[in-house]
């Protein structure tokens, strides 16, 4: 238990996808200027890297591996989750208008996302079992939500302050990212 | 021989995949909106978000609704902007650079030199934005007015002027939420 917990921590403070390791850089500054919509995309997200990482697991294991064709990974993961996902949205649309109005419109936007391949990647490549898996996708997930809706609490607030002209807009927005970066890092070292 | 194993496997779990997206399209297919069809048709598909809505179909959503204006494309240009004001029959409008389509926060304020101290705005402010006795001058806490503009028709000598203020990060807050749809009309 203590090993899943670890993992929690781990991806969700220590090796932040999107502030420490980098990845699903789009979103993250593509869909943080409102809260509202930073929220659906936080949980189209969580939802979409779960799945991925689970499915890329099994894939691996009872697909890949068995053939000994693993130079297969990534175009394999992509089509995997990209149809998964797909076909979610269409069941989703079909069968509960409420769910969709709240993640639906935001599962395809997420599904080519870098984030979620990374997630299925770095899961083969530190051996992560099926239920290790499941927990660092989760972890990810979560870490990825919990930084693009403070980063978009932090942007309505920025909206209006007063900035020098030069740093308008998107310019301020890297800035602010940057900062919340640097703030991420502090906590290396904590858990590998 | 392993490269053949590796192609005949993409190439079945591909097709496998085709069939089962082509057979839910078809098995799961929802009416949508025409028109939203036709604005989606017309946008650019970057899915970029600088329309503040998280993509090109969300947004054709918030236009046929209302929410939003049809200038909001940065990528689309003018000529998304017209051909979108073809469709739907709206005038053109200029490119929205901040997209700020939420109305300028104003409130009032009372030209003291004026006023005859009728408290007349007084019962009419419903948030007792205003201080002020019978005879004595008015004056409008600012930080209190919320901008309804209700004091202005009752005062005899119309010395209620509406101002505009910036919103700065001291006085921001948060957007009260929206009335859910569900609600029933009235």
């Amino acid at each position: 238990m203590t090993e899943y917990a670890l993992i929690l921590i781990s991806t969700i403070w220590v090796n932040n996808f999107v502030l420490v390791k980098f990845l699903g850089l789009c979103p993250f500054m593509g869909v943080s200027r409102k809260l509202e919509t930073a929220i659906g995309m936080a949980l189209a997200t969580t939802f979409v890297l779960t799945l991925s990482s689970v499915l890329s697991y099994l894939v691996n294991e009872y697909i890949l591996n068995p053939l000994d064709i693993m130079y297969l990974r990534t175009i394999m993961f992509i089509l995997v989750i990209a149809v998964v996902v797909q076909f979610t949205e269409m069941v989703v649309h079909k069968t509960s208008p409420l769910l969709y109005n709240v993640l639906g419109i935001f599962l395809p936007l997420i599904t080519t996302n870098c984030a979620v391949l990374g997630v299925a990647l770095l899961n083969i490549q530190e051996d992560h079992g099926f239920l290790q898996s499941f927990f660092y996708g989760f972890g990810a997930a979560m870490g990825f939500a919990m930084v693009l809706i403070l980063f978009s609490g932090i942007r309505e607030r920025i909206a209006v302050a007063d900035i020098p002209e030069a740093f308008q807009g998107t310019a301020i927005a890297m800035i602010t990212a940057g900062i919340m970066s640097l703030a991420f890092m502090g906590f290396i070292g904590l858990v590998n | 021989m392993s490269i053949l194993i590796a192609v005949i496997t993409l190439a079945a779990i591909s097709i496998l995949f085709g069939i089962l997206l082509g057979y839910s399209s078809i098995k799961f297919h929802v009416e949508g909106d025409p028109v939203v069809d036709k604005i989606d048709a017309i946008l650019p598909q970057t899915q970029c978000g600088q329309c503040t809505y998280p993509g090109c179909r969300p947004y054709a959503e918030a236009i046929i609704s209302g929410e939003a204006n049809i200038n909001q494309c940065p990528p689309g240009g003018e000529v998304t902007m017209l051909a979108l004001s073809d469709l739907l029959g709206v005038e053109p409008m200029a490119l929205d650079e901040e997209h700020a389509s939420e109305p300028e926060k104003t409130v009032v304020y009372i030209d003291e030199q004026t006023c005859i101290g009728c408290t007349l705005c007084i019962q009419a402010c419903p948030v007792d934005a205003i201080l002020g006795a019978a005879k004595q001058m008015h004056t409008i806490i600012e930080s209190e007015c919320t901008g309804c503009d209700l004091c202005i028709p009752p005062c005899p000598v119309d010395c209620i002027y509406i101002r505009s203020v910036k919103v700065e990060p001291d006085t921001w807050r948060w957007s009260l939420p929206e009335a859910t749809q569900t609600a029933p009309k009235a």
